[in-house]
């Protein structure tokens, strides 16, 4: 999807895309790039054609095509849908498949599914699954190796997977997926696997139409409005009799496979209803995070005793690293049979907060569940910054709402704001 | 023959001594010569004098039985050896033991302790300036029982 | 499933994720838990180095570990120096000459060398932190004419538990060269220094304003040694030391090996003081 930069147009404004020197698209003319790296566009034209920023309306019988046009071209479709009591990702065949009718209701350690009095398609927010299952799969072999006369003879399996389309995602999550490109695909070494997943991926998103009890994307200006990196945008506009969809057009390819569904050019007064619909989600997000200095406060405040507070309710489970859209760490597992003849190296899913993580003879370097969790956070909030230039955190609460115990990421960056120590005096050799 | 005041005031544990310090000093001290393996103080025998080295090596040492004696210490050109006169029992806790031939100023301990019980600002200025090696070495030797290089 | 072969390894590994075929030339001991490998691939050149930098060194079917160079740049062969302390480490001091081994490398960076010139070198090393500061010592004084002072600070557990032992005497004898090596504890044997390393560095001969120190051990060592070097007036940008961490993927992608903001395995090993002063004493980070 971000081969051709060249014709990459700014999904609000349509202008044309220039890639930044993070790998970002921002706008030849737009306010540039926030302090989170995402493009901030002021512009607000749309043009005509099914060129990137077209908006047309289709119906949920169109949304039953577009299901069926990609699966025709080969994507495996993947969608939110519900099992085992809540909204997972999932592939997907039809609309009905979706969610129809259900909302979530999320707090702090508490996750419920409750029936709508609407059949709105998306009308819920995130649940524990994140799209990084599909691209940044858990459990991939690395390689494998068998023993030869002169050596060993390796193996490496060179097949991403099937190409994916995924139908739904959230603006935040858009965000997540782009922080964990620039983590796994952009630095020094990329994992080329991912990379290929995530060109050959086509993304729907949809505009959040209500705030989840634990989203704070405002605070982290990773939403409510999906601005860039999808190929369609969908609005849903339910009101009375009338069910149908709004879809902004963000590329060539979307446009190309909306091309070719029964469609009809959105008007103003659509629009209109969209826009007030994604304000009405931006004023009633449940949570806030001040993120003003939060890199240094964090910084600065290492020793803070609140670290201990949250020490004695953190229980290390992990939750929060497994459901976070953004956590990215992995470790590998060598395995041989019992002949010593062959052996292969998995790559896993892992989590900062297992005692093995930092583990190097003598011990681990963080033993303590303070520790840990001190580890986890500051590196979302804060050193994330330094490694690679946004914070690690879209504020879609997943980490709130699934914490067992309720602890809430942003209520501990306000108790440490609230009461910030002095300044420790300057350690030998500060620069 | 540089007299016992010009030696003692070139020893670091003594920069920057006003010249009656010095003068109070010197008369609490002489000149000590060890041969290798000579040594300077036993463990357990009354720590009557302790030595600023001029020249040359000393190895403390404590004896371990079936291990021989282990040494946890070298002091060399510019140290003292003898922290035990400064406090009761004033008895010498380890072995110190010219390693090759030292010259060293002996200092009778307790001519010194008498002179600072008489004289509280001098004694006050000696105490500051023994304390500053021997916390040093103190903390010196919190690292080295972390025994950083065995296995753990 | 398509297959990739790479029995025969040659020049950099086009894989960072796949570990190269290496055969075991030499094995020898160093010490009781200690033995040093030299590995050569199977055919062709082995990669390029900078001293500092560390292979992956596999064993097969058992795991892999972080291990620095410690030879010389103008060998054929790659030298790891191995401790046994775990499984891999065990595994990998085991081997016999004509095994072989798997390895992926070199990650990391540097020790800074080559920018070094007519600086004073002062190279504190701690127990088996010696191996890693080897081939930057050989880089040194293959090319000594471009520092002025070159001081080497070495201590370690006791005269029975020293690595390159045999080297650190021939190193001795040259005159443009001073060290001291000290030890924790010792016997009547031992007529050299008894004490910790950082008691060594205010009586080394070298111009603080313009020496760059390199140290590398056991943290609390170097955390030691380092206040020791300020406290000397180096500045702390001219003083590296070299981290560790659990290492898995070595290539920034699996985030073991971060501390603070820094991935070891590749804005480290080598890190220079003043970019992590404010964590390197705190605990746990």
């Amino acid at each position: 999807m971000f081969l051709a930069w060249r014709r990459r147009r700014h999904a609000v404004c349509g202008v044309q895309l220039v890639r930044g020197s993070d790998g970002v698209g921002a706008c030849t003319d737009g306010v540039g790039p926030r302090d989170n790296g995402i493009p901030d566009c002021g512009r607000n034209q749309m043009s005509n054609s099914l060129a990137s920023g077209a908006t047309v309306m289709i119906s949920r019988e169109g949304l039953e095509s577009l299901l069926q046009a990609l699966a025709r071209r080969g994507y495996e479709v993947v969608g939110p849908t519900v099992r085992d009591e809540a909204i997972v990702y999932d592939r997907i065949t039809h609309v009905a498949d979706l969610p129809v009718g259900w909302t979530d209701r999320q707090e702090a350690g508490r996750y419920r599914l409750e029936r709508r009095s609407d059949d709105a398609l998306f009308g819920f927010n995130v649940g524990p699954h994140a799209w990084k299952r599909f691209l940044h799969r858990s459990v991939e072999t690395l390689w494998t190796m068998r023993r030869t006369e002169n050596g060993a003879m390796i193996e490496r399996d060179d097949n991403a997977g099937p190409k994916f389309a995924f139908v739904g995602v959230r603006s935040c999550e858009l965000h997540a997926i782009a922080i964990q490109d620039r983590v796994l695909s952009k630095g020094p070494y990329a994992d080329a696997a991912y990379a290929m997943r995530r060109r050959d991926a086509f993304i729907i998103a949809v505009n959040c139409g209500q705030a989840g009890g634990t989203c704070f994307c405002v605070s982290m200006q990773t939403g409510p409005k999906a601005q860039y990196g999808f190929d369609l945008a969908l609005t849903e506009l339910l009101n009375g009799g009338t069910h149908e969809l709004l879809v902004e057009v963000g590329t060539e390819t979307g446009g190309d496979i909306l091309r070719q569904l029964s469609h009809r050019p959105a008007g103003e007064v659509e629009r209109a209803a969209a826009a007030a619909i994604v304000a009405r989600t931006a004023d009633q997000m449940g949570r806030h995070l001040e993120t003003a200095g939060l890199k240094e406060l964090l910084e600065n405040n290492l020793n803070h005793p609140r670290w201990d507070d949250v020490a004695d309710r953190c229980l290390t489970c992990g939750n929060c690293t497994m459901v976070c859209p953004t956590c990215f760490c992995t470790t590998v597992e060598d395995h041989s049979d019992l002949g010593g003849m062959s052996a292969e190296r998995v790559r896993k899913w892992d989590s900062c907060f297992t005692m093995d993580f930092s583990f190097i003879h003598g011990g681990s370097i963080r033993k303590t569940p303070k520790a840990r969790y001190r580890q986890w956070m500051t590196h979302k909030l804060a050193t994330w910054i330094d490694q690679f230039g946004t914070s690690g955190c879209v504020g879609c609460g997943r980490c709130i709402t699934w914490c067992p115990v309720g602890i809430d990421i942003t209520a501990e960056a306000a108790a440490i704001r609230a009461d910030p120590e002095a300044q420790k005096g300057r350690h030998r050799g500060d620069a | 023959m540089a007299t016992l005041e010009e030696i003692l005031r070139e020893h670091p544990l003594f920069a920057g001594a006003s010249g009656e310090q010095v003068r109070l000093v010197a008369g609490c001290g002489r000149n000590r010569l060890f041969r290798a393996g000579d040594y300077l103080c036993r463990e357990g025998e009354p720590a009557n004098e302790f030595f600023l080295i001029r020249e040359g090596k000393v190895a403390l040492d404590i004896a371990a039985p079936g291990r021989g004696p282990i040494v946890f210490e070298t002091l060399g050109v510019g140290d003292f050896v003898g922290d035990s006169w400064l406090v009761p029992p004033y008895r010498w806790t380890f072995d110190a033991r010219a390693v090759g031939l030292t010259r060293t100023i002996g200092i009778d301990g307790a001519c010194l302790r008498g002179k600072c019980e008489t004289d509280h600002e001098f004694g006050y200025e000696m105490m500051k300036r023994f304390l500053t090696p021997l916390v040093r070495r103190l903390q010196e030797h919190r690292l080295q029982i972390l025994d950083v290089y065995g296995k753990h | 499933m398509s297959t990739a072969s790479t029995e025969a390894a040659n020049g950099r590994p086009s894989d960072p994720l796949v570990p190269q075929i290496y055969l075991v030339d030499r094995v020898s001991r160093e010490l009781p838990d200690t033995v040093t490998l030299d590995l050569s691939p199977l055919s062709g050149t082995r990669p390029q180095f900078k001293p500092g930098q560390f292979n992956m060194l596999y064993a097969f079917g058992i795991g892999e570990v972080a291990i620095s160079m410690s030879g010389d740049g103008a060998h054929t062969s790659f030298v790891h120096t191995i401790r046994e302390v775990g499984a891999v480490s065990s595994a990998l001091a085991r081997l016999t000459p004509g095994e072989t081994v798997g390895l992926r490398g070199p990650f990391g960076n540097g020790w800074p060398v080559n920018d070094a010139d007519g600086s004073d070198i002062v190279i504190v090393a701690g127990g088996l932190g010696l191996a890693p500061l080897r081939p930057a010592i050989y880089q040194i004084l293959a090319d000594r004419g471009r520092y002025g002072r070159v001081v080497i600070l070495f201590g370690t557990r006791n005269p029975t538990e020293m690595l390159y032992r045999h080297e650190l005497e021939q190193w001795r004898q040259r005159l443009d060269v001073d060290i001291e090596v000290t030890v924790d504890h010792a016997d009547r044997d031992w007529h050299g220094s008894v004490g910790v390393v950082p008691k060594l560095i205010p009586r080394a001969a070298f111009d603080p304003e313009k020496a760059v120190a390199l140290v590398c051990g056991p943290e609390v060592m170097m955390r030691f040694s380092v206040n020791a070097l300020l406290d000397a007036g180096i500045r702390p940008q001219s003083i590296y030391v070299s981290m560790e961490r659990n290492m898995k993927c070595a290539v920034g992608l699996c985030g073991h090996c971060q501390f603070g903001p820094t991935f070891v395995c590749k804005d480290g090993p080598v890190t220079r003081y003043d970019r992590i002063a404010t964590i390197f004493a705190m605990r746990e980070i």
